[in-house]
């Protein structure tokens, strides 16, 4: 690869814009209707999508050096484990009887 | 080019090459491509860390919720929609005119750099601007959290005509055995759990919007070295670094958004 940097198209900007423009919009108009518990399913996947859209394209990630992707996966790796672990104390916290009562 | 990266190799003492490199690019590099892949891994390590600093408050936000859903409901029914969604908007074309900045940094445009730069400025500003509406409005309704703390009861939302001041104490953690029933959640229980939303909200939005004004900020500062045409396509790092910030507190605000602003809204 050269020295200069590559440079995007102004298409996957523009592109990557009215997509996440459209997801906003999505996820406003699914959360008045009534999904039971796929409210939250849906308004997450719209997040994590947008949120995707906007490191692989507006920050580059997808033509960034792989090193760059292990950061980033190993900094969510360690956040699904700090949400994890302190769910698995939270949920597990009434299964047993408090000592004494 | 390849001369200098290969007296960078051979070059033993840290000095002993010191002129033969430009300006722009430091002598522990071997190259503008290596300078710019370290500057931007840099940032992303520092980004890492902001991701377990916000988790923090995320892990509080989920846990709480699970446990009070009807009082999330409750105090997220009393945000604005409307702004909240005016303000996504107006955050997303801000990234948009961040990535134009960086991508006229990469072409050398320095007029251009600097202007995408105010106009980045100017939607950063407005969604300050929108927010502070936002806390005022909290602030007249008696929604900060502490003394004056109070949600009317007729803001409490219903469903199917009933209030939703379920006697169930609902959530999928933290449920007791079946023999140890547990208290009802009366409407003092939904005073003191929609507050602990209240804290969240004003916490978590407090924090991304000080990260606003840090790069709002960032932004100002870079506008004079863009202007003296510092970054071409070689060295963009200050441009791209500030970017890759800017993008982050916007991926923040993507999440923050739907989890207070939307929960419960339909019914």
């Amino acid at each position: 690869m050269s020295s200069a940097t590559h440079v995007l198209p102004l298409r996957i900007y523009f592109g990557v814009f009215f997509a996440l423009l459209v997801l906003t919009g999505t996820t406003v108009g699914v959360a008045f209707i009534d999904l039971g518990p796929f409210n939250n399913v849906v308004a997450l996947g719209v997040a994590v999508l947008k949120a995707t859209l906007v490191i692989l394209f507006f920050m580059h990630v997808r033509y960034s050096t792989r090193l760059t992707g292990l950061v980033i996966v190993s900094g969510i790796f360690w956040l699904v484990i700090m949400v994890g672990l302190t769910f698995v104390d939270y949920a597990t916290r009434g299964w047993l009887g408090v000592a004494g009562r | 080019m390849s001369e200098m990266q290969s007296a960078a190799m051979t070059s033993s003492s840290a000095h002993a090459h010191a002129g033969d490199h430009p300006s722009n690019l430091a002598h522990h590099f071997q190259s503008y491509e290596q300078q710019r892949e370290s500057a931007s891994l840099g940032v992303w390590v520092f980004l890492v860390t902001e991701i377990m600093f916000f988790g923090g408050l995320f892990t509080a936000y989920i846990l709480y919720r699970s446990r009070y859903p009807e009082a999330f409901i409750a105090g997220s029914h009393q945000l604005d929609v409307m702004l909240g969604t005016v303000n996504t908007a107006v955050l997303i074309c801000s990234s948009l005119t961040m990535a134009m900045a960086v991508r006229s940094a990469q072409l050398g445009r320095a007029k251009a750099i600097a202007g995408f730069l105010v106009a980045t400025i100017i939607l950063g500003s407005a969604f300050l601007g929108i927010k502070a509406t936002e806390y005022h409005h909290k602030w007249v309704e008696h929604l900060i959290p502490g003394a004056d703390f109070h949600l009317e009861a007729s803001h409490l939302p219903t469903s199917h005509g009933k209030p939703v001041t379920s006697d169930l104490p609902t959530g999928i953690v933290g449920e007791s055995r079946a023999d140890v029933p547990l208290p009802a959640a009366g409407p003092k229980d939904i005073q003191a759990h929609t507050q602990l939303f209240f804290f969240l909200y004003f916490g978590m939005t407090g924090l991304h919007a000080l990260h606003m004004i840090i790069g709002v900020g960032l932004l100002a500062w870079l506008i004079r070295p863009s202007l003296q045409g510092r970054f071409d396509g070689n060295n963009h790092n200050y441009v791209e670094g500030i970017g890759l910030y800017w993008h982050f507190v916007d991926i923040v605000w993507i999440f923050l958004f739907p989890l207070l602003y939307l929960v419960g809204r339909h019914g």
